[in-house]
């Protein structure tokens, strides 16, 4: 079988990231580095080489972005000067659907965005409420992962590391503008 | 010397104990430590994973509170670090209306201000109490360093500013390669076992070069450095930098500050006697 290159995506992914993925030649220095090549589908070259042949629907359904913890490593020691977790970001920014495995991760930011829509200061009781209603609550009460959690939660608390009342910073309408302005 | 200090979600929660300890510090040193009025979040990962305008915008109106002071911007958290100099480089490239930044102050993270010459001089006169025989491992993690053309790094594969801090504090510095190794903490909570297993990886590596605790320059770090240990009996304490260099300088809020912590770390100060 052969594969055509479908240039057009290649193309959209440049411009929307900024970067110049068609100069990537594949010498693997990004995923040698990567911390977390064990938990992604495909290793950050091959997602490269991916976007090049135009796999748009194979490269947007991936997990390597979602799980990608933005350590910048590749950006650092790429030879050819890519911002590959920029690449990344663009992708996730693209990508919409989070696939199994990574379902939680936009739910997580979702309540991290709100938090600050709220009132311009991550309060980090409220989002984690937030984020653990967002996901699925009854998973993990059966995997007594809720139990854990709770433990933590408690932990912190005792030793005075959870905030019980939110604070809203002054200039709130300038926070409000900036999310009125989103995808600007 | 005045400087505006940006503190960051984390230190009014989760990391109460960095903040408190960095106001201690700077202020025995005579540093003052102007809060930015009315800051707010920089965003972090959050921002810049869901849209480009969110990541260059919130952190840019911060930058904008500050380039009205003129002071340079000291920050503590690497992650706030990274998101304040990535939208800073941007709106010098390329002004935006919106945020009118002059550009007329240096951000820097709180770890490279203290530890600059002039700085690490002041601290080196006034230690009261060297912390002799302390085997530590410093921790960098991600985003104080990299990437190196945002965050002005000089050696980002092996950054020495908290060794030579700690150095000039009397502790023993090991030699390990794991400074800048990333802990996974943007993962924590939607992937906690893949932040789990690269923070097993970390903590292997400094007991093998032989530190008895770790030093952190940032509260994802070192929140995901101790909660990802779980409840297993042979935990390795993680301090906040500034933590030690309050124990060093005799600071009487030190006792306060290392309470705070998941993980007890007192027993190795107690050992040699350092508190
Ligand atoms: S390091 Fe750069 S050139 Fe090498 S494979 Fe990765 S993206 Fe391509
Ligand atoms: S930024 Fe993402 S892709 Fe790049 S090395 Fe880090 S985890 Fe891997």
């Amino acid at each position: 079988m052969s594969i055509a290159p479908q240039t057009s995506f290649l193309y959209h992914i440049e411009e929307k990231s900024g970067e110049k993925v068609s100069l990537c030649y594949q010498c693997n220095k990004c995923s040698s580095g990567c911390p977390v090549t064990f938990a992604m589908d495909f290793p950050p070259h091959v997602l490269l080489r991916m976007v090049q042949l135009g796999l748009k629907e194979k490269v947007l359904g991936s997990l390597t972005p979602w799980v990608c913890a933005s350590c910048e490593t590749c950006t650092t020691r790429c030879p050819n000067g890519i911002d590959i977790a920029r690449v990344m970001d663009t992708l996730r920014q693209m990508a919409r659907v989070a696939p199994a495995g990574a379902e939680d991760i936009p739910k997580f930011h979702e309540a991290f965005l709100n938090s600050i829509k709220a009132r311009g200061r991550v309060y980090e009781v409220g989002m984690l409420l937030e984020y653990m209603f967002k996901t699925d609550v009854w998973a993990k009460i059966k995997s007594r992962e809720i139990i854990k959690e709770t433990k933590l939660g408690w932990e912190m608390f005792r030793r005075g590391k959870m905030r019980l009342f939110p604070h809203t910073i002054r200039g709130l309408e300038d926070i409000k503008k900036i999310f009125e302005h989103k995808g600007k | 010397m005045k400087v505006s200090y940006y503190p960051g979600c984390s230190l009014l929660g989760t990391a109460r104990e960095y903040d408190e300890s960095n106001r201690a510090v700077c202020g025995a040193l005579g540093i003052e430590l102007e809060e930015l009025e009315g800051w707010n979040c920089c965003g972090a990962t959050s921002a810049h994973s869901t849209d480009d305008y969110l990541a260059l915008a919130l952190p840019a109106r911060n930058l904008v509170i500050a380039d009205g002071k003129g002071l340079d911007l000291i920050v503590p958290c690497s992650a706030c670090f990274l998101r304040l100099k990535a939208s800073e480089k941007k709106l010098l490239e390329m002004p935006l209306a919106d945020f009118p930044y002059r550009g007329s102050l240096k951000v820097k993270h709180l770890l490279n201000f203290l530890a600059e010459d002039e700085n690490i001089q002041k601290i080196q006169e006034r230690v009261k109490k060297p912390l002799a025989g302390l085997k530590v491992a410093c921790y960098y993690g991600c985003l104080i360093v990299r990437p190196p053309k945002v965050t002005g790094a000089t050696e980002p594969e092996d950054p020495k500013e908290m060794d030579r801090l700690m150095a000039a504090l009397g502790a023993e510095v090991i030699e390990w390669s794991f400074k800048t190794e990333c802990c996974g903490g943007s993962l924590v909570l939607a992937r906690p076992d893949i932040a789990t297993k690269l923070v097993e990886r970390i903590l292997k590596m400094a007991k093998e070069a032989g530190a008895e605790a770790l030093v952190s320059c940032c509260p994802m770090c070192q929140s995901n450095l101790e909660t990802c240990q779980g409840e297993s009996s042979h935990r390795t304490p993680v301090f906040y930098f500034t933590e030690l260099l309050g124990l060093a300088l005799g600071l009487s809020g030190v006792k306060g500050w290392l309470k705070r912590h998941l993980i007890d770390p007192r027993q190795p100060l107690r050992e040699k006697g350092l508190i």
